[in-house]
């Protein structure tokens, strides 16, 4: 009897898509659990910057509702960090790992391995997330008040979906980058915090900086939530809900398509100048 | 019987374009020159060379990972420069020393996620994940990190996720790098029985150890500074040598020897001293028997004590002098990484 059979099913076409999406973000719903650590870095700490906040517009006697608007910003941070770490530089960390090569030589679309970084990552983030909100809350006493419940979803969609998409496309470029993506992943950092008003609203940049800030999904994603569960949100929001809506969806159009092209583009370039498997090139 | 072209390259060529930094002019790096190559469907087909020969390069090549400069290469009959996706559908490759896959999952789901990237389905992945950790002798670490894996069953890991996809045209790169001897025996064996089992499965093994190419290869091309020198099977490889005789000589002496005096002897073609624990090790080359005796009288004259003689069979390494006028290990010292 042979003891190394011929396999009779391989899946091709969008089974093999689905299946490869399944398989990649297995790492970041499974293993990112693993570590029990991120109970206290993903969690803990954040929820510090978060307090920072609270007792100062306590001190200075700011809307009750600006203690939400910080907590559900500090929930929404985590996303951030996850698309900045975790997407845009995680080719190149692939790469160096070895696990780039492998992905690129299997039948596997490259769009599949990144859209599973993306969902695995959006798993594993919407937990730590969701842990932030309940400990905020609870801590802060924040109290909500949800005007749509299926806008807030569609917001909350969009925005990752947006979000997503931006480090999809980002990751392509950060390959290229080699070593300065990471100079350029902490040079984005603070600064996103700042524009996107993750502890403010962004109202407060002024209409041009806020329209600026608005490429970042985030900006728009955090305005239309705060709008919609919190009671003066409306009144301290920069656009309308249905307008940030549809802004959103033009980003994640934008965002998921230039990631297939410049993910393409990429390949193509680093093929041709040996950059998938070299840093010395 | 002719058997159709596993993987066929035509003047293949690759010329890096690299300089240190931003100031400095760019130069160009030749890793492959005008490569020609046919390894045949079922064929288990070797690449011997230093560190630095080039074969690394023509692996990323054959598995679309890199471009050629010039030339032209063919996989399973497809183009891997127009048709990487159809490419890809038929190959695999392991590195030895690769350290792929994630350390917070288990070896069996490590396995099962590339299987899923070559569209096998979980439950047959997970049957043939079985049954190869047996073979290979890592069943009972198929629940374990493979961060907490030794080097040797990391390997054996990658190894498994090669053949997991039971490849039309395999790629192992020094599938047995830092290995110890009784890992790579392992690995080995493994080889020779996948290959055993199907005629249509191809390999392209790289190496730089020559007894791992003389023990597993049908056929071996040396290549060196990006040049194919030679390409048959072991055996004729070596027939080539047969008016040569090789001895081996264990010596004790006060220093080193003086190469150039050996060298000068009529008759002596190549002369190399290995120092080893209490002895030196010297590995001669002549063209007769004869001259022999001359070489034991200069042993005498620069104070040597034989310790131990032994005539040889020729072995690749002797193929590999024969061509490139060095030893590997030598070559590999001064070279200029092109890998």
């Amino acid at each position: 009897m042979s003891q190394f059979p011929p396999i009779e099913i391989k899946r091709s076409g969008w089974q093999l898509f689905l299946m490869t999406v399944i398989g990649r973000s297995y790492p970041r719903v499974v293993g990112m659990q693993r570590e029990r650590s991120w109970l206290f870095f993903d969690v803990f700490l954040p929820l510090l910057s978060v307090a920072a906040y609270v007792f100062v517009y306590r001190a200075i006697g700011a809307p009750e509702d600006y203690v939400g608007f910080v907590v559900v910003g500090g929930a929404m941070t985590a996303f951030w960090m996850n698309v900045l770490w975790s997407m845009s530089s995680q080719l190149y960390w692939e790469k160096e790992q070895g696990n780039l090569a492998l992905y690129i030589i299997s039948p596997a679309p490259m769009m599949a391995i990144l859209l599973g970084m993306a969902v695995g990552g959006l798993f594993a983030t919407l937990l730590r997330a969701i842990a932030i909100i309940a400990v905020g809350s609870l801590i802060f006493n924040v109290t909500y008040a949800v005007s749509s419940f299926w806008q807030l979803i569609a917001v909350f969609s969009l925005s990752m979906v947006a979000l997503y998409g931006l480090g999809m496309m980002s990751a392509s470029v950060f390959l290229l980058l080699s070593r300065e993506a990471w100079h350029l992943a902490n040079l984005a950092m603070e600064p996103v915090y700042l524009v996107s008003g993750m502890y403010f609203p962004v109202k407060n940049l002024g209409f041009w900086a806020a329209a600026a800030a608005s490429v970042i999904p985030l900006t728009l994603g955090l305005d239309a939530m705060r709008q919609l569960v919190f009671a003066s949100g409306p009144t301290l929001g920069f656009l309308s809900v249905e307008t940030e809506i549809l802004i959103l969806i033009i980003l994640s159009v934008v965002f998921v398509t230039s990631a297939r092209y410049l993910l393409a583009y990429v390949e193509r370039l680093a093929v041709r100048e040996g950059r998938l498997t070299e840093n010395r090139r | 019987m002719s058997h159709p072209l596993a993987v066929k390259t035509e003047n293949l060529g690759r010329i890096y374009k690299i300089r240190n930094n931003r100031k400095e002019k760019q130069r160009e790096l030749v890793a492959l020159e005008n490569v020609n190559l046919e390894i045949r469907e079922g064929e288990l087909f070797g690449l011997l060379g230093p560190n630095g020969a080039g074969k690394t390069t023509l692996i990323k090549i054959l598995t679309t990972l890199l471009a050629p400069t010039s030339g032209k290469a063919w996989v399973a009959g497809l183009d891997v420069t127009r048709q990487p996706a159809e490419v890809r559908k038929r190959i695999n490759m392991v590195s030895g020393g690769e350290t792929s896959g994630y350390g917070l999952l288990t070896v069996r789901e490590n396995l099962w996620m590339f299987a899923q990237f070559y569209g096998i389905p979980s439950a047959e992945a997970n049957r043939r994940i079985k049954k190869l950790a047996e073979i290979v002798g890592i069943a009972d670490r198929l629940n374990t990190k493979s961060s907490d894996l030794s080097t040797g069953l990391r390997q054996k890991m990658n190894i498994i996720r090669g053949f997991l996809t039971d490849p039309e045209v395999l790629f192992l790169d020094e599938p047995t790098l830092g290995l110890d001897v009784g890992a790579s025996r392992d690995v080995r064996s493994f080889i020779r029985r996948w290959m055993d089992e199907n005629p249509h499965r191809t390999l392209l093994l790289t190496t730089h150890y020559m007894v791992e190419a003389d023990e597993l290869c049908d056929r071996v091309a040396i290549i060196n500074q990006g040049r194919v020198l030679a390409c048959d099977t072991p055996a004729h490889l070596k027939q080539n040598l047969r008016h040569e005789v090789f001895f081996q000589v264990w010596v004790v002496a006060p220093h080193l020897l003086e190469d150039f005096a050996f060298l000068q002897i009529n008759g002596v073609k190549h002369f190399h001293q290995s120092p080893e624990e209490d002895s030196l090790r010297l590995d001669i080359t002549l063209e007769e028997e004869a001259v022999l005796s001359e070489v034991i009288n200069e042993l005498t004259a620069q104070s040597a004590r034989i310790l131990r003689l032994e005539k040889r069979e020729p072995t690749l390494e002797d193929v590999f002098v024969q061509l490139v006028g060095q030893r590997m290990e030598e070559v590999e010292n001064v070279a200029v990484p092109a890998d």
